[in-house]
């Protein structure tokens, strides 16, 4: 909370500092406001900016580094033989912040003072037992290397803590008192405020490329840890998706793949035809009463959440299958096992995608230029036979990349795999059968109990990063696609 | 007016392709054509002149029930073809447009080879026993387009690669493919070069041996050039219709001399 | 001339015949096309709604409760600290009394022990008791009427979604207790009524379907909406602003154009990864933590807005920037003073079509920790609000259709329910800011 007192104090000082700088500039030109090279405010708003933009830019960057460069600090604390590798590294120094935690925790709670916490000694206090009061749950008793870093990873936070506030409040008046003693009625205050207004506006369009960085890099440095745990090979060539707790897990995204693929490939199957008709018929048939109606509603499916379509699939469409294909079914044979399959999860998928396939395949026939459907129709074809063989082969480029976009949201799709495709990773061809894919196994592996140092949790980083390349190639491949096509025929 | 030339033509009387009696044309609540009444003649060309926006186009796009496609558009009155009524509930307006082919003011070949541009009416229609008759309709076709040398080594190139006046023969040869008996053209010089132009306008006399021809054009000249009959619209009527030659040196109407000597339009 | 010049117009030869067929299926695959789709839309708004309706109701017993003076402070000196001491197991002998009091009273003969009359109530009713106890000691003492959640399976039987052929092996309810129900219904001690604490209530643990509620995920949906906006629009308009109306063309806008449109297509679960490996690990925010989810909300958001935004200025025609640029106002002073206010609705509509999207995502959610949470009491202040562990509406919806007990189910369909109320009425906001004030140049 200390941050938000800061945050505070400089938004304090920087509305102070408009009404101060607005004041001088008027002061300097005797009360005419005529006499000012800008307008009154632009010389209050140059002064608040300067007081604030520099002292958040450096809060924000120092809250960033700051963990970064204590936890390494910290690292070097922890003794060889305690961490061999960078594994047990990692549990240590979780151990740490574990540990620290529950000494701030203690503290705020009245359970120890702020030198008792300071002077804890392993040797004298059992400290797991001491944090187990105040609701500090610790997995092993604390080992006294631990209890010291954790101490000196208080002692180090707080110093830094400090010496932020006391540089951001520098930084802050300093920042007041130059904008202030530069307040004069010919000082250019719109220019250096719009100036300042515009490197705004560009961080935040810059924004987009850092959340790209971040992306990438959170999973790139996250896998480069799992390839270090674990066989690189396995990964890309392995056969079995089989995690567990005894360290010889086979994880393998080629079996995940192949679910991943296998449900998309059943969702385009169902929302590639109705899709791609509706999209026809909506542009070459319907008049513009059924076209204003159709239209909207189709559209209402693809805003929907997925969560919708999850719960869906679970208790809907799953169970309905089952009753079909299962034991005692409608059909009288044994199919099916549970509701979660590839079927279940694909054909709910393929509802979700229906509209995204006609409104952009809609775009795409649009595109095409009428005289091309007048050439058809002027010869003689009906208008069936101008759309297939005239209309359709002419937007094909289009539709194959609207088709890529609709297979990259299926593969990138969680919420309805997870709650109906199943848990079970492995190669199998019956749609009926319950299998599992990339998403599902990302979300498994990354809720509930993680230890971020075991390669069952790093794994999903690794197929975090191979969904974002697959996704992000078939995106650029279909809008360099749809990009071409269009300009063909502008 | 002096650079008008007229070609001698045998103007004999011959008989009545279209006959078109009282038609009407309305967009909506717009009146486009009005009242219309015309004969086109059999191996004729007919030209179509007015200002822009007088309904020449209209009026084309009824003679083959192009304008069905439009869903505001209402048509009435009858027009004849070979003594059948066009309109009548019983036509179907595709064997119509087999009969009666268009071409259109923009090149519009489809995004297929030059082959498959001609060879598609006569697929739809069925008009090839095998490979060997389409070919043989193909080249027939092309040489009427007077294309066929310049295109015959590259059958299986994109029509859409083509210049634009071999584009707009490549059509004329399209539409002659499925063998109608009448040939609608709306302005199909408008998007050309003068050269391509001339060579659209030889082609177009050379059809006349075969076809009756009706040509929408805003250029008088053109229609001088190319036409034996000439009728002239203004603001949805027609005004005056008759033989070219009659028509640009002694109009009877004064709004089409107004119009030939250049004072609308 | 071919054969075709001497047939006559008014017959249809055969082959036309069948093109006009071929053309009848056509059209028909896109009709049926049509039908399906907006088939689906009714079957899964039917159903929704179908299945959902009942989590709006609830049955509820009426009893009247002795709170015994020697069961709850048995020292009578009404000390606050003596009573809390009374754990709600201490209540359960209350509940059963005031039951089988309920039963002797309206005369009903029934064989069942106190201990089954008592459990056709839910678990629920003993916490209820003890917080009127706690916030009235002195009413210790007195017989008061109590409006008790009949547990579960009752509930269930009153919908019915339980019946005697199902309760088979099922240990919570016995067809006795059901024949008691019957009789109590009959009496009108047990009713089926609206049932306002599933809109406002907190989630139960899954030992308590009847008790659940989706008010405090909802507030922590609100909180991420808060931040969504709060972050996503500033950020969302200037960079808009930056790229529509300031950016020089190169190399390095071209690169953020492009990375703003494929941003748009990153699936979701990779901006949960993101949260989890940015804000959680490496910034320590807290798991489960509003905060975090708009955060991540709000960098999946942010290409949607700033694509809209962009749309939105694109369509104020350049005739206004020339008009300020021409009385001398700065390039800055136009876009702000001109441009902006007039682009405003279209911003606006575009903002909320992104929020609704927000609101609806679930899956970054699953991974910074706001599943498999009870969010069982709603924040008391707003940093709570912001950083203490949450839910959020289809996280809880999420966490509901996990658990094993089909009551849940009906809970998660009424929560899609009131999702959907949302989304409905944030489109149809969006819809007519833009009907209202869609300006045509």
């Amino acid at each position: 909370m200390p941050t938000l007192w800061l945050v505070v104090s400089l938004l304090v000082l920087s509305a102070a500092g408009f009404v101060f700088g607005r004041q001088r500039a008027m002061s300097s030109a005797e009360g005419n406001a005529k006499e000012l090279h800008s307008l009154p405010s632009y010389y209050g708003h140059n002064v608040a900016f300067t007081t604030l933009l520099p002292a958040l830019g450096a809060l924000a960057i120092w809250l960033l580094v700051q963990p970064m460069f204590i936890e390494s600090r910290i690292s070097q604390l922890i003794p060889e033989e305690l961490a061999p590798d960078r594994q047990t590294l990692g549990l240590v120094m979780s151990d740490v912040g574990r540990v620290a935690e529950g000494l701030d925790v203690a503290i705020a709670k009245g359970a120890l003072s702020a030198d008792e916490a300071k002077s804890l000694r392993t040797e004298l206090t059992d400290v797991r037992a001491r944090l187990g009061e105040v609701g500090v749950a610790l997995g092993a008793d604390v080992r006294p290397e631990v209890l010291e870093a954790a101490q000196q990873y208080r002692v180090m936070s707080k110093t830094g803590n400090v010496l932020m506030a006391v540089f951001v409040a520098v930084l802050a008046l300093g920042g007041f008192s130059w904008s202030y003693m530069q307040t004069h009625k010919d000082f250019r205050a719109r220019n250096v405020v719009e100036k300042g207004i515009l490197s705004l506006l560009i961080l935040a369009a810059s924004l987009a490329i850092l959340t790209t960085i971040g992306i990438v890099l959170s999973m790139f440095f996250e896998t480069i840890n799992f390839f270090k745990l674990h066989n690189a090979a396995d990964f890309f060539f392995g056969r079995t998706w089989a995690p567990n707790f005894r360290g010889d897990s086979e994880l393998s995204i080629l079996p995940l793949l192949w679910g991943t693929l296998y449900v998309s490939v059943i969702a385009l199957l169902v929302a590639v035809p109705v899709g791609l008709f509706a999209a026809v018929y909506l542009s070459e048939y319907a008049n513009n009463t059924v076209r204003a109606f159709a239209k909207p509603l189709l559209e209402i499916l693809a805003g929907i959440p997925t969560i919708v379509y999850g719960l869906f699939a679970l208790l809907t469409v799953g169970p309905l299958l089952v009753g079909t294909f299962g034991k005692g079914g409608f059909l009288g044979v044994e199919w099916m096992a549970g509701a979660t399959s590839v079927l279940t999860a694909g054909v709910v998928m393929g509802i979700m995608l229906i509209p995204f396939v006609s409104s952009l395949s809609d775009d795409i026939i649009n595109a095409v230029p009428q005289a091309m459907r007048d050439g058809s129709l002027g010869l003689g074809a009906t208008r069936s036979e101008t759309i297939r063989q005239v209309v359709l082969p002419a937007a094909l480029p289009g539709i194959v990349g609207a088709i890529l976009l609709a297979a990259s949201r299926a593969i990138g799709e969680t919420m309805i795999v997870v709650m109906g495709a199943g848990a079970i990773a492995k190669f199998s061809g019956n749609p009926l059968d319950s299998m599992t894919t990339i998403t599902t196994r990302i979300v498994s592996q990354l809720t509930g109990d993680t230890d971020f140092a075991s390669p069952e949790t790093l794994v999903a980083f690794a197929l975090g990063l191979s969904l974002f390349v697959l996704t992000l190639g078939l995106n650029v491949l279909a809008l360099y696609i749809v990009r071409k096509y269009r300009e063909q025929y502008e | 007016m002096n650079d008008m030339q007229f070609t001698d033509r045998a103007v004999d009387q011959k008989e009545t392709k279209i006959a078109a009696h009282g038609v009407n044309v309305h967009y909506g609540e717009a009146h486009a054509i009005k009242d219309v009444n015309v004969e086109i003649e059999d191996k004729t060309v007919t030209a179509f002149i007015g200002p822009s926006g007088c309904g020449k186009s209209t009026f084309l796009r009824c003679l083959n029930r192009m304008n069905d496609t439009i869903d505001i558009c209402n048509v009435t009155g009858n027009i004849l073809l070979d003594g059948e009524d066009i309109y009548d509930k019983r036509v179907d307006p595709v064997q119509l447009r087999a009969k009666v082919g268009m071409v259109f003011q923009k090149p519009n070949p489809f995004p297929k080879t030059i082959y498959d541009n001609v060879a598609y009416g006569p697929r739809i229609h069925g008009l090839a026993k095998n490979k060997a008759d389409m070919d043989e309709i193909v080249e027939k076709a092309l040489r009427r387009g007077a294309i066929w040398d310049e295109v015959k080594d590259r059958l299986d190139k994109p029509g859409t690669g083509l210049s634009g006046g071999q584009q707009q023969r490549l059509c004329i040869a399209r539409a002659v493919a499925t063998e109608p008996e009448v040939l609608l053209m709306d302005e199909p010089c408008s998007a050309l070069d003068p050269i391509a132009t001339a060579q659209v306008e030889e082609l177009i006399d050379e059809l006349r041996t075969q076809y009756s021809v009706v040509i929408v054009t805003h250029s008088m000249q053109q229609a001088a050039r190319v036409s034996q009959k000439t009728a002239f619209f203004h603001l949805g009527t027609l005004v005056e219709f008759g033989h070219t030659g009659q028509i640009f040196t002694n109009p009877e109407d004064p709004r089409t001399e107004s119009y030939i000597t250049g004072r609308i339009g | 001339m071919s054969d075709t010049s001497k047939t006559s117009l008014l017959a249809l030869t055969p082959r036309t015949k069948q093109r006009n067929a071929a053309e009848k299926r056509f059209r028909a695959y896109g009709i049926a096309a049509i039908a399906v789709g907006l088939m689906m839309l009714m079957v899964l708004v039917t159903n929704i709604f179908s299945r959902g309706t009942g989590a709006f109701q609830q049955t509820f017993m009426t009893v009247n409760v002795e709170l015994l003076e020697s069961k709850l402070d048995k020292k009578g000196n009404r000390d606050l600290d003596d009573i809390k001491k009374v754990t709600t197991f201490g209540y359960n002998p209350l509940i059963r009394d005031a039951v089988v009091a309920k039963v002797e009273e309206l005369g009903i003969q029934t064989d069942l022990k106190a201990k089954d009359l008592g459990g056709i109530l839910s678990r629920n009713a003993v916490g209820q008791l003890r917080e009127f106890v706690i916030a009235n000691p002195d009413r210790i003492g007195e017989t008061i009427e109590f409006r008790f959640l009949a547990q579960s399976r009752v509930d269930g039987y009153l919908k019915g979604r339980v019946h005697r052929a199902s309760i088979g092996n099922d240990k919570s309810i016995s067809p006795e207790q059901l024949d008691l129900v019957d009789q109590l219904v009959d009496a009108g001690v047990i009713v089926k009524t609206f049932n306002i604490d599933f809109i406002t209530g907190a989630d139960a643990s899954d030992q308590r379907p009847e008790a659940a509620g989706i008010g405090v995920a909802m507030l922590g949906s609100l909180s991420m909406m808060f931040v969504v906006l709060g972050l996503a629009l500033p950020i969302g308009v200037a960079a808009s602003i930056y790229l529509e109306e300031f950016a020089p063309k190169n190399r390095l806008t071209d690169i953020i154009e492009v990375n703003i449109s494929n941003l748009a297509a990153v699936p979701s679960i990779v901006f949960g990864i993101l949260g989890l490996a940015v804000f959680i690990n490496y910034l320590h925010l807290p798991t489960s933590a509003p905060l975090v989810g708009g955060l991540v909300l709000t960098l999946m958001t942010l290409p949607t807005i700033i694509i809209s935004t962009r749309a939105a200025l694109k369509a104020v025609p350049p005739s206004i920037r020339d008009a300020a640029l021409g009385v001398g106002a700065s390039k800055m002073q136009a876009v702000f003073h001109h441009v902006l206010p007039l682009a405003a609705p279209g911003i606006l509509t575009g903002t909320i079509i992104g929020l609704a999207q927000a609101l609806g995502e679930t899956a970054p959610l699953l991974l910074i920790g706001m599943v498999g949470f009870i969010a069982s009491n709603a924040p008391e202040t707003l940093a709570d609000g912001l950083l203490a562990p949450n839910s959020a509406m289809p996280a809880q919806i999420y966490e509901w259709a996990k658990r094993a007990d089909p009551a849940f189910y009906e809970r998660a369909w009424g929560g899609i329910i009131i999702l959907l109320v949302f989304l409905v009425s944030m489109n149809t906001l969006a819809v007519i800011l833009r009907r209202r004030f869609e300006r045509r140049w």
